[in-house]
């Protein structure tokens, strides 16, 4: 750990990557919000549109790889896709650079805003690296294409410990690993006998083995059952989704790319929604909770606790929330309530 | 009304498997001797621990013989790296290209979603569940996806034939063709291609990630569905999930010339076995939808109605879906229905 609770009150760096759309609107809020809390955390803001190089290739600015390779933690607001295809995406220059081995999604219902579902408290965990995304595919012969999927012991063992230690320190019971080994008996078979050698050194983590077919089934009927999910590449793009249309989709979802030696990129998952951007409509919650889970990567429980329960509590009080929430406030008021609350809580 | 097409009883296979499937099968026959189906078993006890090749090419043998087979799930042990799935071997060597699995909402089920009919397809036979993986140096594992065009645009003209031939409006495509440029690009674009055929049934794709949140927070918008092998394992059990779960959904797998009816999700439903507490509803339905194959159409419908009407009018439900009757109490009723609507003219071969 870079820090530990007791020097919490040090001032810790972290590269901002506002985004565009309405990533500047959202990333202003989350740094108003934070001031307001008191989170020791000092922003240094870094543009990552492309720049031309000397070879006339675009490039990441090399200013934005150098600060996040100090403060190695990085909080991200979306996107634009980029026009002009062949320079690297800051996605795959920010993977490659700290070995962003895996993606936490915590899915959590959040009351005042109704969805069939209103139980739901999963963190999905997902190995980053290799699986079906290997990329590794050819045509054999004319209509028969193969594609690899790779699974590595090391890869494997990195990404179940993870969820021990992730489960450990957030005080969670129980991780279930996702797996079909019935059918890829060598691959998943791999990857099932990694998470059981990880479980045996977290003997108070609960453990569990599921099907995948038998956690989706389990999943739209009652996902209360489930706590912490680890699993392999595709399940987790798949299941993390799947919870996150539980509790309402992309919009106030947050989400962690953990990579090694503690270096991490929070960010939230949705677009830069240019069809609101630049009127104060966006919502920026799903950024906020991105944060609140760097202030827990980073030890910050308290700040952490508070700042949720500030951007919950508005929610669900409902008087100051923004369109996509169905209320009427801009996101300035709402972002205004949370500081006022937050200042409140102890 | 009630007789057979061809004037004598049809032979079908049956394979009561592990778990809840022998005492399901139990289920299945009373009901079609109260429904006087013209169908006679011939029973094969292949199961997780009598598995071995010459059961298999037994089994394979009377399924390619009599052409229809209905089955309980074979359970795999997967701790046991050379112990294959025998379900998959099956539907490998039987062709059974499609499989199909339709979930639709049941009167009197509380669900979170109402008024859904989802029409799975699903490709059956390569994909993930091509059985090729090699660990090429210690810990490092490659599993092979094949994807064939071959099969690819033959699963598309049956899910666009199945469409029709149901009134259906709409087909969308589930693939993971941004990731899995080649081998899913190949799937989408066999669908592609099969689409221009039915100009007047809407054609869609979706990336499996954003189906499984869409069907979590608006299924409403789907109707037929078609899809390779192992998003179809994901897109049935979370479809089965919403209708109400494993208990009440059947599965059909279709080949050139032969069918094989089970449980929609393949649950053995190890957990509830020998309880009399499992929910026979799945089961059941296979065995109508095989009745069906059979040309069966009114012994189909009766046997169908009798299980709704059971659940719907009569109330009486098996705890999964809500209820506290036990399965012989839910039987009892269905087939106190099933003699209601069985006229009592007709053959009754026994
Ligand atoms: N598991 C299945 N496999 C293949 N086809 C199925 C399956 N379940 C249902 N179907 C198809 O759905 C259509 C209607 O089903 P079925 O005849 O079993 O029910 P029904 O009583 O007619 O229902 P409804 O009143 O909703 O039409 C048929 O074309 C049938 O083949
Ligand atoms: N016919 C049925 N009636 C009631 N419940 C069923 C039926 N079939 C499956 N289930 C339930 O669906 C779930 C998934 O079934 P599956 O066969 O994968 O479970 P299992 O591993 O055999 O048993 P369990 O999870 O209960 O130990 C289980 O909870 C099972 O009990
Ligand atoms: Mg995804
Ligand atoms: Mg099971």
């Amino acid at each position: 750990r870079l820090l530990s609770h007791s020097t919490a009150q040090q001032l810790r760096k972290v590269t901002l990557i506002p985004g565009d759309g309405i990533g500047t609107e959202i990333s202003a809020s989350v740094q108003k919000i934070f001031e307001a809390a008191g989170a020791p955390i000092e922003w240094e803001a870094v543009d990552v549109t492309p720049v031309k190089g000397v070879d006339g290739k675009f490039r990441i600015p090399q200013k934005a790889i150098d600060s996040v390779n100090l403060t190695k933690i990085g909080l991200k607001g979306p996107l634009a896709t980029p026009i002009g295809k062949g320079h690297q995406s800051l996605n795959l220059a920010l993977r490659k650079q700290f070995n962003l081995f895996a993606n936490v999604r915590p899915c959590k219902s959040i009351e005042g805003y109704k969805t069939p579902y209103d139980d739901v408290d999963i963190i999905t965990i997902r190995e980053n690296t290799e699986g079906e995304y290997s990329g590794i595919e050819h045509t054999i012969v004319p209509g028969v294409v193969q594609s690899i999927k790779l699974i590595t012991e090391q890869a494997s063992r990195r990404v179940t410990e993870y969820a021990f230690k992730y489960a450990t320190s957030n005080k969670r019971e129980k991780v279930t690993v996702v797996h079909k080994a019935n059918i890829m008996r060598l691959s998943d078979g791999l990857f099932l006998k990694c998470a059981r050698e990880s479980a045996e050194q977290y003997p108070n983590i609960q453990f569990e083995e599921m099907y995948l077919d038998t956690v989706c089934l389990k999943m739209v009927q009652d996902p209360s059952q489930f706590d912490v999910l680890v699993m392999p590449n595709l399940y987790g793009d798949i299941l993390s989704d799947l919870c996150a249309g539980l509790i309402g989709g992309l919009g106030l979802t947050p989400s962690g790319n953990i990579g090694e030696a503690g270096s991490a990129i929070f960010e939230a998952v949705h677009g830069t929604a240019p069809d609101i951007a630049g009127q104060d409509k966006a919502n920026p919650t799903a950024l906020l909770l991105s944060a609140v889970m760097m202030l827990r990567h980073l030890d910050m429980f308290d700040y952490a606790r508070r700042i949720e329960q500030a951007c919950f509590d508005t929610i669900r009080d409902g008087k100051n929330i923004t369109g996509d929430l169905g209320g009427k406030a801009k996101c300035s008021e709402f972002t205004d309530e949370i500081c006022n609350r937050v200042k409140d809580l102890q | 009304v009630f007789s057979t097409k061809y004037g004598g009883k049809h032979r079908v296979l049956l394979v009561p498997g592990d778990g809840i499937g022998p005492e399901m099968m139990f289920h299945v026959r009373e009901a079609l001797k109260a429904v006087r189906a013209p169908v006679e078993f011939e029973e094969i006890s292949l199961n997780s621990k009598t598995a071995c090749d010459s059961l298999i090419d037994q089994t394979v043998l009377s399924v390619k013989r009599n052409g229809v087979c209905i089955k309980g799930n074979i359970e795999t042990d997967h701790n046991n790296p050379s112990s294959q799935s025998v379900n998959v071997a099956l539907r490998q060597r039987l062709d059974l290209y499609a499989n199909v699995v339709r979930c639709k909402t049941l009167p009197n089920v509380k669900t979170r979603y109402q008024d859904l009919d989802i029409l799975i397809i699903r490709e059956n036979t390569e994909g993930e569940y091509s059985n090729l993986e090699h660990e090429s140096v210690s810990g490092v594992v490659e599993s092979l996806k094949i994807i064939t065009k071959q099969r690819s645009m033959r699963l598309a003209q049956f899910a666009f034939e199945k469409a029709q031939k149901d009134g259906r409006k709409k087909v969308t495509a589930v693939h993971k063709a941004n990731i899995m440029k080649l081998g899913d690009g190949l799937f989408l674009s066999s669908c592609q291609q099969i689409a221009e055929r039915y100009p007047h049934i809407k054609f869609e794709s979706m990336i499996v990630d954003n189906t499984c949140m869409q069907l979590v927070s608006k299924p409403q918008q789907f109707d037929v569905m078609v899809m390779p092998n192992l998003y179809g394992n994901i897109v049935a059990n979370v479809c089965a999930g919403l209708i109400g779960g494993a208990g009440i959904v059947a599965g059909s797998n279709y080949g050139q010339n032969v069918a094989l009816f089970e449980a929609g999700t393949r649950n053995s439903g190890r957990g509830v076995a020998g309880q009399n507490s499992a929910n026979p509803c799945g089961m059941l339905f296979a065995a109508g939808n095989m009745l069906k194959y059979l040309g069966l159409d009114e012994h189909s419908s009766a046997l169908r109605n009798a299980v709704v009407n059971t659940i719907g009018e009569r109330n009486i439900k098996t705890i999964d879906i809500g209820g506290t009757a036990t399965t012989s109490e839910f039987m009892k009723h269905v087939l106190d229905e099933l003699h209601h609507h069985t006229p009592e003219i007709g053959t009754f071969f026994e």
